[in-house]
């Protein structure tokens, strides 16, 4: 596939990223939590979601006409808070009460007393069902606003991640865009293995979806795609994010060790390292 | 039931643009008027009831108040966790509505027999459980639950029920209708099984005893008030549900009567046992082979007020 043009927001984006990097690796370290891989794979999505491509406005969480997003995988939600935080939803303080007793900020993300987060995820194959109810009541109501699902590779062997998919195709919900994250490692080991999801692409083909598959972490790439969507008109979209778990941690990457373990002092001194910025 | 619930919500709908109806793919013959009126805001989610319930819980999230409608146990049991996480926990304005609560496919096998959905149901945190006696409960039931901020859960029987009910009645989600006067014991029902009661409470006042009777058409939250007079003023408390005698109406009295300072009658659980169905039959077999039937009622009670040792195992 040719490269993708320079994005203007591409640089921002970039360096947003690696800030989400550094902040869930702060906040999976010091709340001694799990699932820093699937905050990596995704940091580059989500910086180009709310560095760019999300119209949202922090201080009116509410706004009717305000896009929509949804953390499917709401394990992965140390980067989405960071994200959030840094965009002004709330205080960075509150960062440090992730996971905590008496926090703020439980361990898969919540809605409840978050400002901007849209729904509680935490159990797999859930998001997409509820981005299709708002794309669909959006669409009943003529409202303009989009709905971004990002959903784990391991939650597409959920059926009702299925189910969801052939209501949003049959339905012409090009007001939703599914992102994948698909790193390719789940809980227990590759997908490859577990359940294999190839040919992937052709499945959301199949399901009545407009199809791009993108590298995930060519911040350029990604903010063209999301640009371009709906990438057909009466389709929802689907972009296949070709992610690498752990991304930007030399010692994390593609390692299923990393769904779970925790960075002591050391790992986590060398992690920063590695991120940042012109690193 | 059914007719009186979907009248009822037609007619809400056309004074709240908000409602919307989602079907599980069911209701041929019956949800068409719906659909014709207000085709925007009808939808037919498929065979499909995890994806309909998350879908419904994403609209009401939008502003919307969502009826999911399909039978036994599909809107429930098969899509519990989208209730739990989807609807409750975002307090979201999301209805759950079954159709054929407890035998009412009794033919069609245990499939179809929905016997736990109130236990289920009612431990999910914020949900209103509705479980209306006779079409006049059922069309006061279906108003409540659209006019009332939250999830529901409304168990309704199927089709063809009687008028249990005389006259109108003063409904109101957690209060209990008294049904008749009594101070010998106190039957509580729910459902459509009221009016077996109605008739069981007659045939004890031919045996010379009064039975006062409740119809508790709100399972969560449940009328300790009323449950708690019934305790101080009657002799004994006798439950009555289309329903396993585990979690349900009768579980719910207990947990009253249990906690209740003053006078704890006996109580007596009348309802399903703890197994799966293992006859072949329409409702009302079912329900005669299970003793839930005016006579088995009126005998059970009997039981309790002659010799409630005996009857319940417990020491007034």
């Amino acid at each position: 596939m040719p490269a993708s043009a320079p994005h203007p927001d591409a640089a921002r984006c970039r360096e947003f990223a690696l800030h989400l990097r550094r902040s869930a690796i702060r906040m999976v370290h010091e709340a001694r939590s799990a699932h820093v891989g699937g905050s990596l794979s995704m940091a580059d999505l989500l910086a180009a979601l709310y560095g760019s491509v999300l119209k949202i406005d922090p201080k009116r969480p509410d706004a009717p006409e305000r896009d929509r997003f949804v953390l499917s995988k709401g394990h992965a939600c140390a980067a989405f808070y960071a994200a959030l935080a840094h965009r002004g939803f709330f205080p960075e303080s509150w960062l440090e009460t992730f996971y905590r007793d008496g926090g703020k900020l439980s361990g898969h993300a919540t809605h409840k007393g978050v400002p901007g987060v849209e729904i509680s995820t935490g159990s797999l194959g859930h998001g997409l069902s509820m981005s299709s109810g708002m794309a669909y009541a959006g669409k009943s109501d003529g409202a303009d606003h989009r709905v971004f699902a990002l959903l784990s590779d391991g939650e597409c062997d959920e059926g009702s991640t299925w189910e969801a998919a052939l209501f949003a195709g049959h339905h012409r919900l090009d007001n939703l865009i599914a992102i994948v994250d698909y790193n390719k490692i789940q809980s227990l080991g590759a997908t490859r293995e577990v359940l294999d999801l190839d040919p992937f692409a052709d499945k959301w083909t199949a399901f009545g979806w407009a199809v791009r598959e993108i590298d995930g972490h060519d911040m350029d790439e990604i903010l063209s795609t999301l640009y371009s969507a709906p990438f057909k008109p009466g389709k929802p979209s689907c972009v296949i994010a070709n992610t690498v778990k752990g991304k930007g941690v030399d010692f994390m990457e593609n390692k299923l060790l990393w769904h779970y373990r925790n960075p002591d002092a050391e790992e986590y001194a060398r992690a920063i390292d590695q991120l940042e910025v012109g690193a | 039931m059914r007719t009186a619930f979907l009248q009822t919500l037609e007619e809400m709908a056309s004074q709240d643009e908000r409602i919307y109806f989602v079907t599980g793919d069911l209701g041929f013959s019956v949800i068409e008027p719906f659909r014709e009126k207000f085709p925007r805001r009808f939808l037919n989610a498929g065979v499909a009831e995890q994806n309909m319930t998350g879908v419904a819980a994403g609209m009401a999230l939008s502003g919307k108040i969502v009826f999911t409608y399909s039978i036994a146990n599909f809107p429930t049991l098969r899509c519990l966790e989208q209730i739990r996480n989807d609807g409750a926990y975002h307090e979201a304005n999301l209805k759950v509505v079954s159709v054929g609560g407890g035998f009412a496919y009794g033919a069609l096998g245990s499939s179809h027999h929905a016997t736990e959905d109130l236990a289920v149901l009612r431990a999910i945190p914020g949900m209103t459980v509705l479980s209306p006696a006779d079409p006049l409960e059922a069309e006061h039931a279906t108003r409540a639950a659209a006019t009332t901020d939250g999830p529901f859960y409304l168990r309704l029987g199927k089709a063809g029920e009687q008028r249990v009910h005389p006259g109108p009645i003063d409904f109101r989600i957690g209060k209990a209708i008294r049904v008749r006067e009594g101070s010998d014991l106190t039957v509580i029902a729910t459902g459509s099984i009221l009016k077996a009661c109605v008739e069981a409470c007659a045939a004890l006042e031919v045996d010379g005893i009064s039975a006062r009777l409740l119809s508790m058409h709100t399972i969560k939250p449940i009328d300790a008030a009323a449950i708690a007079e019934a305790a101080e003023q009657t002799g004994a408390i006798v439950t009555v549900e289309e329903h396993s005698v585990i979690g349900g109406l009768g579980s719910a009295v207990a947990e009253v009567l249990a906690q209740h300072p003053g006078r704890r009658p006996p109580l007596k659980i009348l309802g399903l046992p703890d197994r799966f169905c293992r006859d072949v039959g329409g409702q009302s077999y079912l329900l005669k082979r299970n003793r839930l039937t005016a006579e088995g009622i009126a005998r059970a009670a009997a039981a309790v007020h002659r010799d409630p040792i005996d009857a319940t195992g417990v020491k007034p």
